[in-house]
């Protein structure tokens, strides 16, 4: 895992040190997104608010470290991601981790195609539009979030190691401990899962 | 070349985001997409997904971009 640089050549000679309050404004304005992504990777609220005040605070400590080869926010939020996987570590060990009972995965994706393998009518994918104005919308988060939350703790938990947090499936399945095939299928349920849920939610608001 | 129905395709447009594809695979799937519009729609939204880790990224960095004192 990525850790963090520990060289501190932040002040460097005729660089003009930039006054700590406004670093403090900026990362109390930064917080509710920090915020947002860690309930979105910890799936609780108590936790995610912990590790949040725990990056904000290396981040104000370890403020020498910061080299301004990415923005500062960039920093920050990459401290946060190691702050999640941390917490995301120490809920493995609590046992947190324990149920891959399907939970009506199966049956919630049998419902999206025939026995031919094609799609049902029902789930046949529709376009979203275009891509940018679906990002730039209030609403697609919102119906993101809860689809999100709707989604069981395991699928889940693969899927925002994978595509909030950016890990590499095998790096997924040292985390996790399982293999890469069963990382695979995860993620294909998961996203098939999100996408149907999502097209519910995010395109009905639109007829 | 075998062809594939809807529900294999989209394991394969999945898979794809993860891994590298065999030629069979990349073929099939080939054929399958230029055929089946669903399956299109559907490839597209895996890959809007697959983006969003960046679109959180993107969206943590303030708006104006000033990084302030980072001018090399």
């Amino acid at each position: 895992m990525a850790s963090l640089p520990d060289s501190s050549r932040g002040a460097r000679a005729g660089r003009p040190v930039e006054p700590s309050s406004d670093r403090q404004r900026r990362l109390a304005a930064v917080r509710p997104r920090l915020l947002a992504f860690a309930r979105l990777q910890l799936r609780d609220a108590s936790e995610a608010e912990d590790v949040v005040q725990e990056a904000l605070i290396a981040a104000v400590e370890k403020d020498d470290c910061f080299e301004g080869k990415s923005g500062y926010e960039t920093w920050v939020f990459g401290i946060l991601k190691n702050k999640i996987l941390d917490a995301l570590r120490a809920q493995k060990r609590r046992g947190k981790w324990q149920s891959w009972d399907d939970d009506g995965v199966e049956e919630a994706i049998e419902r999206q195609f025939q026995e031919t393998g094609r799609w049902t009518k029902m789930a046949r994918p529709r376009s979203w539009g275009d891509p940018e104005s679906t990002l730039a919308s209030e609403r697609f988060w919102q119906v993101f979030d809860s689809c999100m939350i709707a989604l069981p703790d395991n699928i889940a938990r693969v899927f925002t190691l994978r595509e909030l947090m950016g890990l590499s499936t095998q790096q997924i399945c040292e985390e996790v401990g399982i293999k890469e095939n069963n990382c695979w299928v995860i993620l294909h349920r998961g996203r098939l899962l999100l996408r149907g849920c999502l097209e519910k939610g995010w395109l009905s608001e639109a007829e | 070349m075998r062809i594939l129905m809807c529900r294999e395709a989209t394991r394969l447009m999945s898979k794809r985001l993860d891994t590298s594809l065999s030629f069979q695979e990349r073929m099939s799937l080939k054929f399958h997409l230029a055929m089946c519009g669903a399956c299109r729609n559907c490839n597209q939204q895996f890959q809007l997904l697959h983006g969003l880790g960046g679109v959180l990224e993107e969206k943590v960095r303030p708006a104006s971009r000033d990084t302030g004192n980072n001018a090399e």
